[in-house]
């Protein structure tokens, strides 16, 4: 199931199991037959820890979705809701305690908090009246998430909003907490950077977490050699700007979610052949992806003009291996064709759904409207006419295109010139208000107070120096066979990785000016090993860097760092951790006011 | 079945994939076809086996979820839930690779922070794997602060320790103002969010307003998280009065204003935001405000209010709601006497749509109203100072939806001066030909403005996708390019009048051509 985890250099699958093990206690520790309600929001991040026959091993018989009213019918000993700390669940529980206490009186009520018990919640329960009724409250550590073999995830939508918008440090705390269970488990990482108030205020709350345990030694020996954190807020533009990478623009285009993607099924109706008289379905086909499928591991970082190809070469292997059985024989080698069926059969399957999401995407991408906004992005990254009113972005205004859409290109106008002047955000402002409804004053200001967007405070646009010295922009971007992180976005190299870049090589202090205009400050620490757990590096092997998207990290960023740790020079290897894996949509949601973003 | 077995039988029998040929072109994409033609040569063969699941391939239910996975339950058990005794349907559980059970640590997360390892459990796994127990056996540590569980006394440091463990412990014996502030300085600086709102939830209790006011002040970190708590928790006065106390009135007035958004009523709606005109927005934004209420005002009474109506009888029709007063649209509709209501009935109705959706919809069924009606454009235009842009876009549009083409017409000429008859536009041709287009405009009506596009490529290649041969024509006339007319000539109808232009002008002597 969870093979995939442990195929990096980093055996994942050891915190997924660890995570598992969790669970099992706690639902051992609820004697009896249960019925799990859940905040349907958690079944996508439990799906990555756990499938239903855990639960039933350990007498779970039914399974609802949280819902305002009376509990459904089951007889249980045991009522356990799963939920995440939030208040307006609070009251849907209160209101299902309440009507069931006059119905029912035997069943036992316990409360799971994920990933933590909340003051806030206890005392909402309290007000209710229902906070009695509770035999056990407990809380689920499920800070990380192990998401795939080289990636780690929180599953943390808010965090974004909540750090930079709301000044909360919750998530701030789990993700320390969660670096802490990581170390636990893969040993004390000795080397901490940092770029970003959060990445400061993260590493503060490790060292003193560390400080806690003093005395005891953790004697594992270590398995990652850097940790380095990074605030999305240093690097605004990437998420701003369109993914070209397969994945990415699979995310884009249909959203991937807790690993999922749904896509409209006209395209895998034919996969249905033997049942050709059935209508063709309507529900959209939802597809897992993850490193797990061979085929998806080898073009999900692909440059989305690379992957055609990609698929071309694997169609003719695949036929090549079609095409033994003619070779075949005699009884053995039959045989030995016949057991290779079932791999080549999954292959094909593999095939036919990508070449079939392929085309999806290429729809899309061929398109006039895909192709004039790309265009007016990568005008906008490589500074062409960033200080006036964008045409394109009034035509799309005038012609009322989704809202989000408006809003990234101008977020990215704004980032790529270190502000608007007042007079062009005026203007914008007008056009999106009397166009989109004036209630968006709300959402304008979220984006002024996280910097999205911002008037021009000093004259001095500091972007054109910063994409100079970093190489944010490379010209001639192989698509195809690349040989830089550029070639993720077709020419523009994301921020956020030519900072882990440099920091490998040849190391920070050679960009001390640009690290200056950044925002937030940076920082190395270093933790003490014990004696005897320094490692004694073979000539050759790789280091291993932790990097840690602190508010959110795309999937285009990912596959720049896969391409670094690919990189034969490199030297390092990198595992990726992130509050969210976020795009540009999904990212300016969380930061929109009167919409509901909580996926439901 | 029967079908795909002869089809399988084909297959085996055929020396090769016919459809599938492998040729270099440079469109990379266009290689999506071939990887398709290879997928669908093979699945015949492939398809028997599908029945058969075989055990290390996932069962995954048509839509998408694995089956056996949390969600794919909750779903299967939403359908028979009344059937306790049943076995639910769940074909197979996929079980997972034996190998993947050496990563059993015996080790739960939890326990790893509780400090204890639960030696039952690792019973079961320790002999088989006790060398990879050892690899992953954690810092087996409590914390120093652990150890004085049993004293009751805690200083305020200690009881943050508690709180951050999420152990039971009693805020109320801190009494002094020192040590109440005391307790939440050291939650600010254990970053825990649930801690610090703990505590404030305690000294919100326990101190009055005005001194929990002054001390947050040089807090910012516990601000802006009680600021937080008591939005999360709904208590908009006491925020409102605490925002005031720190003179972020802006920040006040946004927060007042976003209470509009949870106003289903469109009056209650309309008399909050009046009661918002007063409050200290910035400049800008008070500008906004004060139009956001004109406008839903002014949907009110074009949608259901009508102040003249007293002696107004409805089956006056037309006419009469048009050149006398504002029509309550609503009822206008349902009266079903208006025809353009009953001809483009309306999606929905125009509350709280935004501004330009206005004044589509006034451009749209009260286009040619007098300037001093509400419901005029051009009254809508001038209240909220629409750009020219924005209002010629717009009109373009709905005029065009409705076929209007005179109107359409009359937004250009109407627009000149001096008795001058060119057409003039604040937008490029090319977007109107745009958005004509959108509208299904004739041919006739394209032409007119292609033809006035003035890049000539542009003007071209518009010409061509939307078929207004003279334009095309023409061009290449202006452009004395013979070779492409020639060309071009093939690609109109054998006999048709574009033909015979074409014919006329290659024949034409008087014409130098470049080529």
């Amino acid at each position: 199931m969870a093979a995939h985890l442990s195929y990096g250099k980093v055996n994942l699958n050891i915190l997924r199991e660890a995570a598992r093990k969790d669970l099992r206690e706690f639902l051992d520790k609820c004697a009896g037959s249960k019925a799990i309600v859940w905040d349907e929001y958690l079944t996508g991040p439990f799906g990555l820890i756990a499938q239903y026959s855990l639960l039933k091993e350990h007498e779970v018989e039914k399974m609802f979705t949280l819902k305002s009213g009376k509990l459904p019918n089951a007889d249980v000993k045991n009522i356990i809701f799963f939920v995440r700390p939030r208040l307006e669940l609070m009251d849907i529980i209160a209101k299902n305690v309440q009507s069931e206490d006059r119905l029912h009186s035997s069943r036992d009520f316990h409360i799971l908090f994920v990933p933590r018990r909340s003051m806030l919640c206890e005392q909402r329960l309290k007000d209710q009246g229902v906070l009695g009724s509770f035999i056990n409250m407990d809380e689920y550590i499920l800070d990380l998430i192990p998401y795939d073999g080289d990636l780690l995830s929180m599953e943390y939508e808010s965090a974004f909003r909540e750090c930079y918008l709301e000044n909360d440090q919750t998530s701030l705390y789990h993700t320390a907490k969660g670096l802490m269970t990581l170390q636990a488990l893969y040993g004390t990482i000795p080397q901490i950077y940092g770029k970003g108030d959060c990445a400061r205020h993260v590493a503060n709350m490790m060292l003193r977490m560390k400080r806690e345990f003093a005395g005891i030694q953790n004697q594992i020996l270590p398995v990652f050699d850097t940790l380095l954190l990074l605030d999305r807020n240093v690097d605004l533009l990437t998420p701003l700007a369109t993914q070209l990478t397969y994945e990415g623009l699979i995310d884009e285009i249909y959203g991937i979610n807790n690993g999922y993607v749904k896509l409209p099924p006209e395209k895998f109706a034919q996969m249905k052949q033997g049942e050709a008289s059935k209508d063709p379905p309507t529900e959209p086909k939802k597809l897992q992806l993850n490193s797990a499928e061979e085929l998806y591991a080898e073009i999900r970082d692909k440059n989305f003009n690379a992957v055609g190809a990609a698929l071309s070469k694997k169609a003719k292997i695949i036929s090549a291996a079609f095409e033994e059985r003619h070779n075949a024989k005699t009884v053995g080698e039959i045989k030995q064709f016949v057991s290779q069926l079932p791999h080549m059969q999954a292959a094909r399957s593999s095939l036919a759904n990508h070449t079939s999401i392929a085309e999806l995407v290429k729809d899309i991408t061929t398109s006039e409207a895909f192709f004039d906004s790309l265009t007016v992005e990568q005008e906008f990254m490589t500074g062409v006419d960033t200080d006036k009113v964008n045409t394109y972005i009034e035509d799309c205004i005038a012609q009322k295109d989704p809202l989000i859409k408006i809003l990234r290109l101008v977020c990215m106008q704004s980032v790529c010139n270190n502000g608007l002047k007042q007079k062009v955000l005026d203007y914008y402002k007008r056009e999106i208000l009397q166009t989109y409804g004036y209630e968006h004053i709300l959402t304008l200001h979220n984006l002024e107070k996280v910097g999205l967007l911002k008037p021009q405070t000093s004259s001095r646009n500091n972007y054109p120096t910063i994409r100079k010295t970093l190489k944010l922009w490379m010209e001639d971007a192989n698509e195809q066979n690349p040989n830089d992180i550029s070639y993720v976005y077709s020419g523009y190299a994301p921020l956020s990785i030519r900072l882990t870049q440099v920091l490998a090589r040849p190391g920070w202090r050679s960009i001390e000016e640009v690290l200056k205009m950044l925002p937030g400050p940076h920082f190395e620490e270093r933790q003490q090993l014990p004696s005897g757990l320094h490692k004694k590096r073979q000539q050759g092997e790789n280091r291993t860097t932790l990097v840690f998207f602190l508010g959110g990290v795309t999937y285009a960023e990912i596959s720049a760092l896969r391409f670094l740790s690919q990189m034969e020079d490199s030297g390092m290897e990198y595992i990726i951790a992130t509050t969210k894996l976020i795009n540009g949509t999904t990212w300016i949601k969380t930061l929109m006011e009167g919409i509901s973003w909580s996926p439901k | 079945m029967m079908r795909s077995k002869a089809d399988e039988e084909e297959y085996w029998h055929s020396s090769k994939f016919k459809a599938f040929t492998f040729e270099d072109e440079d469109d990379e994409l266009s290689r999506l076809k071939e990887s398709k033609q290879a997928v669908n040569s093979i699945r015949q063969l492939v398809e028997e086996d599908d029945d058969d699941d075989d055990d290390d391939t996932e069962k995954v239910s048509w839509s998408g979820e694995p089956v056996g996975s949390i969600s794919w339950s909750i779903k299967e058990m939403a359908g028979s839930n009344q059937k306790i005794d049943r076995e639910p349907a769940f074909p197979r559980i996929p079980t997972e690779p034996s190998t993947l059970n050496k990563s059993h640590s015996g080790l739960s997360l939890s326990s790893l922070f509780r400090g204890k390892a639960k030696s039952e459990n690792f019973q079961s796994f320790s002999d088989a794997f006790s060398d990879s127990v050892r690899i992953y056996a954690p810092e087996l540590r409590k914390p120093k602060s652990e150890y004085k569980d049993y004293v009751c006394d805690w200083s305020p440091e200690e009881t943050v320790q508690r709180l951050l463990q999420g152990k039971a412990v009693s805020l109320e014996k801190f009494r002094s103002l020192q040590d109440k502030l005391l307790l939440l300085d050291f939650a600010v600086a254990a970053h825990d969010g649930n801690v610090i709102t703990a505590v404030l939830i305690y000294l919100k209790r326990s101190l009055r307003k005005e001194v929990l006011f002054r001390e947050l002040q040089s807090r910012q970190t516990a601000l802006r998280h009680f600021i937080h708590y008591l939005t999360e928790s709904r208590e908009q006065k006491l925020l409102l009065e605490l925002l005031r106390a720190l003179g972020r009135t802006e920040d006040m007035a946004l927060l007042q204003y976003k209470e509009h958004l949870s106003i289903t009523d469109e009056n209650n709606k309309r008399d909050f935001l009046k009661s918002c005109l007063s409050l200290p927005f910035s400049a800008e934004d008070s500008a906004h405000v004060q139009d956001h209420y004109t406008l839903l005002e002014r949907q009110i009474i074009v949608e259901v209010r009508n102040p003249f109506r007293s002696g107004l009888h409805w089956s006056t029709g037309c006419l009469m709601l048009r050149s006398c007063c504002q029509a309550a649209d609503r009822q206008a509709e349902r009266g079903g006497k208006v025809e353009i209501y009953q001809r483009f009935p309306r999606k929905a109705s125009i509350l709280n749509m935004p501004l330009i959706t206005t004044l589509y919809y006034c451009c749209f069924y009260h286009y040619g109203e007098p300037e001093g009606t509400f419901s005029s454009p051009l009254n809508v235009r001038r209240t909220f100072k629409i750009s020219e842009k924005q209002y010629f876009v717009t009109a373009l549009a709905a005029r065009a939806k409705l076929k209007a083409w005179s109107d359409v017409d009359a937004l250009f000429t109407g627009r000149n001066w001096l008795g001058f008859t060119r057409k003039k536009s604040p937008l490029s041709f090319h977007r109107v030909v745009d958005v004509l287009q959108r509208n299904s405009a004739p041919t006739q009506v394209l032409q007119d403005y292609v033809a006035l596009i003035d890049d000539a490529e542009l003007r071209i290649s518009l010409a061509q996708k939307l078929k207004c041969h003279d334009i095309v024509i023409s061009t290449f006339r202006d452009m004395k390019d013979r070779q492409m007319l020639v060309a071009y000539r093939g690609k109109v109808e054998p006999g048709s009048a574009p033909e015979r232009k074409i014919d006329d002008l290659l024949n034409n002597q008087q014409i130098r051509w470049k080529n």
